[in-house]
């Protein structure tokens, strides 16, 4: 499991460098993958990409499998819920919507 | 699972992710999109719960619960209810985030902390928290629970500036001084709780579309905070992806009203006034009123027809009604499509999903530029619980409150059928004077029954 960047030991100015070189890249992605979207997938791309950040749930695994303390445990477990919540129901609901606009043509 | 071999899956699981929301982009190709998403998440989910050293009692609890709720919402919401789900599934995101952060924080010994991860962890916590509790303010509104009114009150943008700066404030302290971090973080966390209330609660029911796909875009922002906290990519990825994407529907829905978001936020809709002033008695003076049976004689006699529908519809539960309607223009030859605007409804594409789910092939789902470019031509237009965004007053008053805001130019077709309740007015809160055209009938009434009510009459014609 990659390390946090809270622990001094294994971050240098390199790392987060690294990192935010992938957040601007990944926007500017996502910035040209979304442009022309016709307004009739809209709710659909909303909850399907709603589910997609739910990707939450890897940090909450994490969370709820290698605290220190019990207090965090159940932070995660609560993490962990809400995120499967999330990523379970938003990409089922996308497909049934999906469904629909499909069946006919 | 070594370490190489997990970090390749998730970057193939950020591959899936980047081809599967291209795909939602595309109608033929948007069901394979999902399914890839869902596939990336399943890839990633599997390959961290192999990592060596987990302790599995807390991670199945959370997962049991959070799988059984998820497939009940998905499984039971009824399309009419899609903006709430929405928004409570950005909420869950959000509230992750901040549950993500400040268990890590407890965990983190505080010599060991770096400003970078404090940082990180503080925007998690704010942004998530902004997320969850603006998410659920936002989902009260659209479930309209009694408890939550749009509520403006003096001062409100003073207290929204005051919390912000609370929370920047206490970002500093808890860089600067790790050892108490974990009581400035979840200081942070109740302000940014407080922030993300005031700054829905004030927003009302039109404008929900801006504000669920700017918390759309929040929910992706947070997820991606949280990953500079575990420095992992994926999630940076995922989550930079789903805030560009909301950022994109936000100005697209902008654009729709012709205002910009810090109106949206902060604006004063119905406010801006002057222009023309019309009491509604002045102009409602030439108000025609119609019946079913009337309708039904100009649909018969009608070769195109277009329906403009709006939240009225969604209110109505009206979408079968109509597509029955539909069906029978259809058999009798006529031409029948549907113009939609884009903020019509309460979320980005609603009304889409409704007609969809009443089995209107999407071909006939026309955009609002390529139906203004046709509405001279159409006989019988139908409007059905839409109003400001088919209020002519957006091109013709420039003091209105809608001045500019591009509309459905229903007005320009050879008969204009408005199906409302009454002459009230809608979200802008000022008359409309396409229900006196001359060219206009007002049909009073309950969206779902009075389509049904023209439906028999065509049949019986």
């Amino acid at each position: 499991m990659s390390l946090n960047l809270l622990l001094a030991d294994v971050t240098d100015s390199n790392t987060l460098m690294l990192l935010l070189t992938v957040f601007v890249l990944a926007v500017f992605v996502g910035f040209e993958i979304i442009t022309k979207i016709p307004p009739t997938l809209h709710t659909p791309l909303m909850s399907g990409s709603n589910a997609i950040s739910g990707i939450t749930l890897i940090g909450a695994l994490g969370a709820a499998g290698t605290g220190n303390s019990t207090v965090a445990q159940v932070l995660g477990c609560v993490a962990v819920a809400l995120a499967t919540m999330n990523v379970v129901g938003g990409f089922l609901v996308t497909h049934r919507m999906l469904g629909m606009f499909r069946k006919k043509d | 699972m070594s370490d190489d071999l997990l970090n390749l899956t998730y970057l193939f699981a950020a591959v899936l992710f980047i081809l599967g929301l291209k795909g939602l982009t595309h109608p033929r190709t948007a069901v394979r999109g999902n399914i890839l998403g869902a596939v990336a998440m399943l890839l990633a989910t599997v390959a961290t719960l192999s990592t060596a050293g987990l302790k599995y009692e807390f991670i199945l609890v959370g997962l049991a619960i959070g799988t059984v709720v998820g497939l009940v919402f998905a499984l039971k919401i009824q399309m009419t209810d899609m903006p709430q789900l929405v928004a409570l599934f950005n909420g869950f995101g959000g509230g992750a985030s901040v549950l993500v952060a400040g268990a890590l924080l407890l965990t983190l010994k505080s010599a060991e902390a770096t400003v970078e991860g404090l940082i990180a962890t503080a925007a998690s916590g704010l942004i998530g928290a902004v997320t969850f509790s603006g998410s659920l303010i936002a989902f009260a509104k659209l479930q309209e629970l009694k408890f939550v009114r749009d509520l403006r009150f003096p001062g409100q943008q003073a207290i929204n500036a005051g919390l912000s700066l609370a929370c920047l404030l206490l970002g500093f302290w808890l860089v600067s001084a790790p050892e108490t971090a974990v009581t400035a973080y979840w200081l942070i966390v109740v302000a940014a709780l407080a922030l993300g209330v005031f700054l829905v609660i004030s927003i009302g029911g039109a404008d929900m579309p801006v504000v669920i796909a700017l918390l759309n875009s929040y929910s992706g922002l947070a997820a991606a905070a949280t990953g500079f906290v575990i420095q992992n990519t994926v999630l940076i990825i995922a989550g930079s992806l789903v805030g560009a994407s909301g950022i994109i529907l936000t100005k697209i829905m902008c654009v729709a009203m012709n205002r910009s978001l810090v109106n949206v936020l902060f604006g004063t809709m119905g406010q801006t006034g002057g222009g023309m002033a019309l009491s509604s008695d002045e102009v409602y003076s030439t108000v025609k009123s119609t019946s079913a049976d009337e309708v039904a004689m100009l649909l018969d006699v009608a070769s195109r027809v277009v329906i403009v529908p709006g939240y009225g519809m969604a209110v109505a539960q009206a979408q079968h009604a109509v597509s029955d309607l539909y069906d029978e223009l259809i058999k009798r030859g006529i031409t029948c499509e549907f113009g939609i605007h884009p903020v019509a409804g309460r979320m980005p594409g609603h009304m889409n999903v409704l007609l969809a789910e009443a089995d209107i092939p999407y071909e006939a789902l026309k955009e609002m530029d390529d139906i203004n470019r046709e509405l001279e031509r159409v006989d019988v237009t139908i409007v059905l619980g839409a109003n400001d965004v088919v209020n002519p007053l957006a091109r013709t008053d420039p003091g209105s409150p809608i001045a500019g805001m591009p509309i459905i130019d229903v007005d320009k077709s050879r008969t204009v059928v408005i199906i409302k309740r009454s002459l009230s007015p809608g979200f802008a809160q000022i008359p409309n004077p396409l229900f006196a055209a001359e060219n206009a009938l007002m049909l009073f009434g309950d969206g779902r029954a009075a389509t049904v009510d023209i439906l028999k009459a065509l049949q019986e014609s």
